[in-house]
């Protein structure tokens, strides 16, 4: 950091509101160095037994009845837990919070996609202090693979999404539909029920980056190769072009309805048949009964579609982890909620409540796997979503900017929806705009 | 009907002589709301200028950059697009939404309607309505498929346009300020039509003149006040504009990019970007451009006047 | 900018003493039906969203996504989903309600009170730097807020008032077109002469102001009490950016929170909660205007008379 530039030195002086540089200062680059958790000797049972406060921020409505459980069992902790909002306002409140040194919460709920940023300007605890590196193996591949990303464990997983295909059995049988193994088939059945009924699609898409780097990680495309602060983006590799030719003949062919995932207007399509499959995260399940109910019996999942026939290999969407910020007090307290939420017998709570869990003894847990679900008919929905966990490919990488990425993935992806643009010049875009943000912001990034 | 000045009692001769005594008195006043004032605006302002001249990155942290980030503004087109779409914006929409918003206060004022504080007190209404709730709102009314364009499509056999696509985001996004402003304006014009003398054109009428004439030589200059200062935070409120264009993105995410009016853009540089520096470099360059159109404004407005 | 002083009102400009003819009844101009039509298709617009709002209010999350926007579904559940957004999650509504209540009687109380009297001494007094004023407050005002948020968080955090109700209050004190409206209220509402009389008598300002100015300026206060009023109650940026726990949030951002809920995987889609809540953040607002605006009226006519 370059804090004792002349120049600097002189403007801070000259300027009444002095005391304005030191917020500043924080803002460059998170926290100046991780709370000394290495020296920790991690004993957070004597912390239990000492008590005290914690603050959790996170959306997840599960963790509410992990948290009372825990206060339980420990009568000297309290655990204050705030829903600072979803995803990106969170991460907002989050970096609002780290940047000013003040309000910073003990236990942060992180998406996956969004850790790379928050570690690499070590914003996080690293968990190996606490021995969190001898977890590999609890958590399923995708999962792990994203909480320890270049290195460190700077989360532990909570739930994840591995993909599946879920699909409306009463308008797929109504229409003769066959359940598409390969996405060569998805596109014809996408096809074939909109030229039965002009008004219903077979799934919506208005351009979600998540989406779309899902199914490119399926493909097996690693469009993003992360070696510290070096970048690499490049979405010309096989895997990017393949999604991008079958996705094309959805968007030429108005096989895709335009409606924007979690809009009412989604709902309804899911409720009524009109949207009649989604690809997505595992997650969808607790999702659809809790807020479809209307469409209770209709629907079914069967395994993602496969780029090759006969292929395994499935993709993470969404999903997301619970993080020690550096800047937390309390942080032997703080990991002690943590491995209970996300390790201990909190996980067979949150599995109760309808969360789809991350670690494999649960995925492979009979009693998990054979549970029928009415939903959906009795189908024993788990051990398709299951299977997909464990068959999730490997070696995929999130940009350590990958919020901002996202965040203009609909000013250039997007357009391909909307306009003549083409997916594969929207990824070039997208592409050019993400590594020209990188370059900003002293990533060396190659295309 | 030619003073220019402000409403001050400059004009009245006993001021002068009491003037240093009450010279301080006025800051009494006016003392706490500027105290307030200096330390919710102005402090963060001259924060952002202080900001504007660094440069922070992920990677490297923060360096004096000095002029840098205003020089990239001039050189972006993202910022010029957003400006250019605002100004479009602010030709059209403004003068539609003031035009209604003044016939329907000069209706209300003429005590020719029937019903005059029912129409008042309804249209003054969506006011009211939280920016939140109302861009929610017409958002699901705009929808094609289960909204209620979508239900006249249907119910009428014909199929309108999608108010959310790229071509059209911002006529739709018009509309909502419009039915959100109009009643709010309404009032101002009104309120300010209620104190003209009716004395004033009672003689007019006397005299002759149709209504047409009564209201283009003496209600509407009587109202110019009224008229500049609707002009000026019309102008700031188009150039500001931020809250329905970001609820509606969810909706309409491609048509609505990050970059889609200046503040939007600001606000994702800040919040998804973390270039604080640059997003208070843009917030800087349309507070300037922002002051220099009202400052037109108001100069034109005044010489017509004189 | 020292030239940015608004345009004086049309009444500053008369010469005084003014006169006003009460309106006659038997003066009263002729109703016209063809402008009352005219009007009435501002009206439907500015009524058919919030006819919208209230149908789909009655409506049950099923009903929503089934039955035609502007008519009644097929059941009546407006009083269940009342009674579902009053207790939801423990009643967290009424408790957001409660603080949207706190921001507007503090938040749109201050900011009235400090336009009172940043109005009248603009009016009334001379002192230096007056020009500047509202030279720097309109200035100050076209810097876009959003991009300020990080700044002012920056700073309300250091100042340790983030994550309290003071985070919300404060940069509600500040209504500029309040301020506005104040001063062209009060040179146009107070006789200067009153003042100068009340001087001879020995008052001192504050008396002064609080005995002659103040009921004078009733009318005007009524209104910009409603403007800031409309600004606290809608209030959404600054609050988004300063609270974190829910239990401070105002129910815009309560609304906000539960809308996000269909959004959340695990989440619970209550679209027709967030309906009924929008309903009921509208009410107040609506009841209250009804109520000042016999005050607002009642208070014109004071002044009318006054004159």
């Amino acid at each position: 950091m370059a804090r004792s530039t002349p120049w600097r030195r002189a403007l801070t002086a000259t300027l009444t509101a002095g005391a304005l540089a030191v917020p500043l200062a924080a803002c460059s680059g998170g926290a100046d160095a991780p709370a000394d958790s290495g020296e920790a000797t991690a004993d957070a049972a004597s912390a239990l037994e000492e008590g005290g406060e914690i603050t959790v921020w996170a959306w997840d409505p599960t963790l509410e009845s992990v948290a009372k459980d825990f206060e339980a069992e420990h009568p000297n902790v309290t655990v204050n837990l705030e829903n600072v909002g979803t995803g990106n306002d969170q991460y907002t409140a989050l970096q609002n919070a780290i940047a000013a040194g003040d309000g910073v919460p003990d236990v942060a709920q992180i998406e996956f996609y969004a850790l790379p940023q928050f570690a690499l300007s070590d914003a996080l605890t690293d968990l190996t202090a606490y021995g969190a590196d001898q977890l590999d193996g609890t958590f399923t591949p995708g999962p792990w693979g994203a909480v320890t990303q270049g290195g460190g464990v700077h989360a532990l997983p909570t739930d994840s999404g591995p993909m599946a295909l879920f699909y409306n059995k009463r308008v797929f049988d109504k229409y003769d539909i066959e359940v598409p193994t390969t996405w060569d088939e998805y596109v014809e059945a996408a096809r074939k029920l909109h030229e039965a009924d002009p008004k219903a699609y077979l799934t919506n898409d208005v351009g979600d980056a998540g989406f779309t780097t899902s199914l490119i990680w399926q493909a097996g495309g690693r469009p993003y190769q992360v070696d510290g602060t070096d970048v690499t983006i490049d979405f010309t590799d096989a895997g990017s072009q393949q999604f991008a030719d079958t996705w094309q003949t959805m968007i030429d062919d108005e096989l895709v309805a335009p409606v924007g995932s979690w809009s009412d207007e989604w709902y309804q399509g899911l409720s009524d048949g009109s949207i009649a499959s989604l690809v997505i995260g595992a997650w969808m399940r607790g999702n659809l009964e809790s807020s479809v109910p209307d469409a209770s019996g209709d629907w079914a999942v069967a395994p993602m579609p496969q780029w090759e026939d006969g292929g395994q290999a499935t993709a993470e969407n969404g999903g997301s982890s619970l993080a020690v910020p550096a800047a937390s007090e309390n942080a032997d307290l703080a990991w002690a909620f943590l491995e209970y939420a996300t390790v201990g017998d909190g996980i067979a709570t949150r599995v109760d409540e309808g969360a789809f869990p991350a670690t494999t003894a649960e995925l492979e847990d009979p009693e998990f796997r054979e549970q029928e679900f009415e939903y959906f008919g009795g189908q024993k929905v788990n051990e398709v979503l299951a299977d997909s966990a464990s068959q999730v490919a490997e070696g995929w990488q999130y940009l350590p900017f990958q919020v901002y990425a996202n965040s203009i993935f609909n000013d250039t992806v997007g357009q391909a929806y909307v306009s003549g643009t083409t997916l594969t010049d929207g990824l070039a875009a997208w592409q050019e705009q993400s590594a020209t943000f990188g370059n900003d912001q002293g990533f060396a990034v190659n295309q | 009907m030619t003073t220019t000045s402000p409403p001050t009692t400059a004009s009245t001769p006993t001021v002068v002589h009491r003037r240093s005594r009450r010279r301080w008195t006025g800051w009494m006043f006016v003392g706490p709301f500027m105290a307030v004032f200096a330390l919710v605006f102005l402090a963060p302002i001259v924060y952002s200028l202080y900001l504007s001249v660094f440069r922070t990155q992920m990677v490297g942290g923060t360096t004096f950059v000095g002029l840098d980030n205003y020089a990239r503004a001039m050189s972006d087109p993202q910022f010029w697009e957003g400006l250019g779409r605002v100004s479009l914006f602010l030709v059209v929409q403004v003068p539609i939404m003031l035009g209604i918003a003044l016939l329907v206060a000069l209706a209300i004022d003429s005590g020719r309607l029937y019903g005059k504080s029912f129409f008042r007190i309804s249209i003054f209404m969506p006011y009211a309505v939280p920016a939140v709730v109302a861009s929610l709102m017409w958002g699901f009314m705009y929808g094609t498929r289960f909204g209620l364009v979508g239900n006249l499509n249907e119910a009428l056999g014909i199929s309108l346009p999608d108010p959310l696509s790229p071509g059209l985001v911002l006529a739709s996004i018009g509309n909502i300020v419009t039915w959100e402003f109009v009643g709010y304006n309404m009032l101002i014009f009104y309120a300010a039509l209620r104190v003209v003398p009716h004395s004033l054109y009672e003689a007019a009428e006397i005299d002759g003149a149709g209504q047409w004439r009564v209201i283009g030589a003496i209600k509407l200059p009587a109202i110019r006040g009224a008229l500049v200062i609707a002009t000026i935070f019309s102008i700031i409120g188009s150039f500001q504009l931020f809250n329905e264009p970001s609820i509606l993105q969810s909706l309409a995410p491609n048509a609505i990019t990050t970059a889609f009016t200046p503040n939007l853009y600001a606000y994702s540089l800040s919040f998804s970007g973390q270039q604080y520096n640059y997003s208070a470099t843009v917030a800087i360059i349309m507070g300037l451009i922002t002051m220099v159109i009202a400052y037109v404004v108001q100069l034109r407005g005044m010489r017509k006047e004189a | 900018m020292t030239t940015a002083t608004p345009a004086a009102p049309a009444a500053a400009r008369r010469p005084a003493p003014r006169l006003r003819t009460p309106r006659v009844p038997s003066a009263r101009p002729r109703r016209s039906t063809l402008l009352t039509v005219l009007t009435a298709i501002v009206l439907v617009y500015s009524l058919i969203p919030l006819v919208w709002l209230l149908i789909n209010a009655t409506k049950t999350q099923g009903d929503l996504f089934s039955s035609f926007g502007l008519w009644f579904g097929d059941s009546f559940a407006l009083w269940d989903n009342v009674a579902t957004t009053l207790t939801y999650d423990d009643g967290v509504f009424v408790r957001w309600l409660a603080n949207t209540v706190l921001y507007v009687v503090v938040g749109a109380g201050g900011a009235t009170f400090l336009a009172i009297l940043g109005g009248y001494a603009l009016a009334k007094f001379d002192f230096p730097g007056k020009r500047g004023v509202f030279a720097v407050v309109i200035g100050a005002v076209a810097v876009p807020g959003t991009a300020l948020a990080v700044p002012t968080f920056l700073m309300f955090s250091q100042m340790g008032l983030t994550n309290t109700p003071w985070a919300v209050i404060i940069p509600s004190l500040i209504s500029p077109f309040g301020l506005y409206l104040m001063w062209t209220f009060a040179a146009e509402a107070i006789p200067t002469e009153l003042l100068e009389a009340a001087r001879i008598d020995g008052a001192g300002e504050f008396r002064t102001f609080f005995r002659v100015s103040l009921p004078l300026l009733a009318p005007g206060i009524v209104t910009v009490l409603l403007f800031t009023m409309v600004a606290t109650w809608n209030n959404y940026f600054l609050p988004l950016i300063m609270l974190r726990d829910s239990s401070w949030y105002p129910l815009t951002l309560g609304l906000n929170a539960w809308n996000a809920q269909a959004a959340t995987a695990g989440g619970e889609a209550i679209f027709n909660l967030v309906i009924t809540g929008s309903l009921l953040t509208i009410v107040p607002l609506v009841v209250a205007f009804l109520l000042l605006q016999r005050f607002w009226q009642s208070g014109l006519a004071a002044g009318s008379v006054k004159e």
